[in-house]
């Protein structure tokens, strides 16, 4: 690991760019949150909000360097949170048994424009922004990881 | 609809720039034009949700590109590499066309009938599952089992992307 571009490569990008990312990262991460939780009110949904929520993150290791978001949130969390969201989607689909049949909007509608409504609906966006969100860092934790060994 | 001609033509001589430019760079630019005129397109078709989608992924799908070419030492395409580059998209641009026309001359004309299967989600949508947002409300209760579907893709996409990508057992 005595490699030059290595080093180089670990210290991140230059003082602006790591200024702007502590003014902003906070918000995007905020951002891809608020996406993901009126998913059933408003525009977007999980997909879009897991991938902000990976960008946000992606961002971090664009301007600090592999380390420090490997710090936060590491490969095998990553993966661990994918299956994660995949088992609660599943779970949630098997849940509908209850009711009658697989999928089923068991829980209570609730009132329309309402946070707490739509039934299932809040809780499987957040499944699927969990399994989008940690799936695509983790692709892209394991490109960068790749490369730095190939160099060796 | 006059825009939606102009945004048409933007992405069409972006793709030809995308595909024409010697530097790998540049051409990865022009790629991520083509995606920001594709995700303006579905705002002016009032479609939100797409667009957001579309911009994101472009995003990620940009840093995923220049971090893969940024350090090559050969980010030139010259002589025989290019021509097979070229002869291989233009192969799929006429399978593809082919395709394309074969399957879609049976479809209706475009926005006629207007909105067939729509007007019933529309109609009952909010009664039936309590969600404001109708696109969740499809792809998440009327049509959860493409959403489990395209989910188990992404699963073992990401699966065998991190299992080709592995560090540890590597020789």
């Amino acid at each position: 690991m005595s490699n030059k571009p290595i080093k180089s490569n670990e210290k991140g990008m230059t003082l602006i760019v790591k200024t702007i990312t502590r003014l902003t990262i906070g918000l995007i991460l905020l951002f891809g949150i608020y996406i993901v939780l009126h998913g059933h009110l408003s525009p977007g949904g999980g997909f879009a909000g897991g991938v902000i929520i990976a960008l946000s993150f992606i961002h971090l290791m664009l301007a600090f360097g592999k380390e420090v978001a490997l710090k936060k949130l590491s490969q095998s969390m990553a993966s661990f949170f994918e299956s994660l969201g995949a088992i609660i989607f599943i779970s949630i689909a098997v849940l509908g048994f209850l009711g009658g049949y697989f999928f089923l909007n068991f829980l209570n509608k609730g009132e329309a424009f309402h946070l707490f409504s739509a039934g299932i609906i809040p809780l499987a966006n957040i499944a699927i922004c969990f399994k989008v969100g940690a799936g695509l860092y983790a692709v892209l934790l394991g490109l960068v990881l790749l490369k730095t060994g190939g160099k060796e | 609809m006059i825009e939606l001609y102009l945004l048409l033509l933007f992405m069409i001589a972006a793709a030809i720039i995308a595909v024409e430019i010697e530097d790998l760079l540049s051409s990865i630019v022009a790629v991520g034009a083509v995606g920001m005129g594709l995700s303006i397109t579905f705002l002016t078709l009032k479609a939100p949700d797409l667009a957001i989608v579309q911009l994101v992924v472009e995003i990620l799908c940009l840093i995923i590109l220049i971090r893969a070419t940024i350090n090559r030492d050969i980010t030139q395409v010259k002589g025989r590499q290019k021509f097979i580059t070229i002869f291989i998209s233009l192969t799929f641009i006429v399978l593809f066309l082919v395709l394309a026309w074969s399957s879609l001359k049976n479809l209706p004309e475009f926005g006629y009938p207007i909105m067939k299967v729509a007007k019933n989600y529309l109609a009952e949508g909010l009664a039936r599952t309590g969600a404001t947002n109708l696109v969740t409300s499809v792809i998440l209760d009327f049509r959860a089992y493409d959403t489990l579907g395209e989910a188990t893709v992404l699963f073992a996409a990401i699966i065998g992307a991190l299992a080709v990508l592995r560090k540890t057992g590597r020789k």
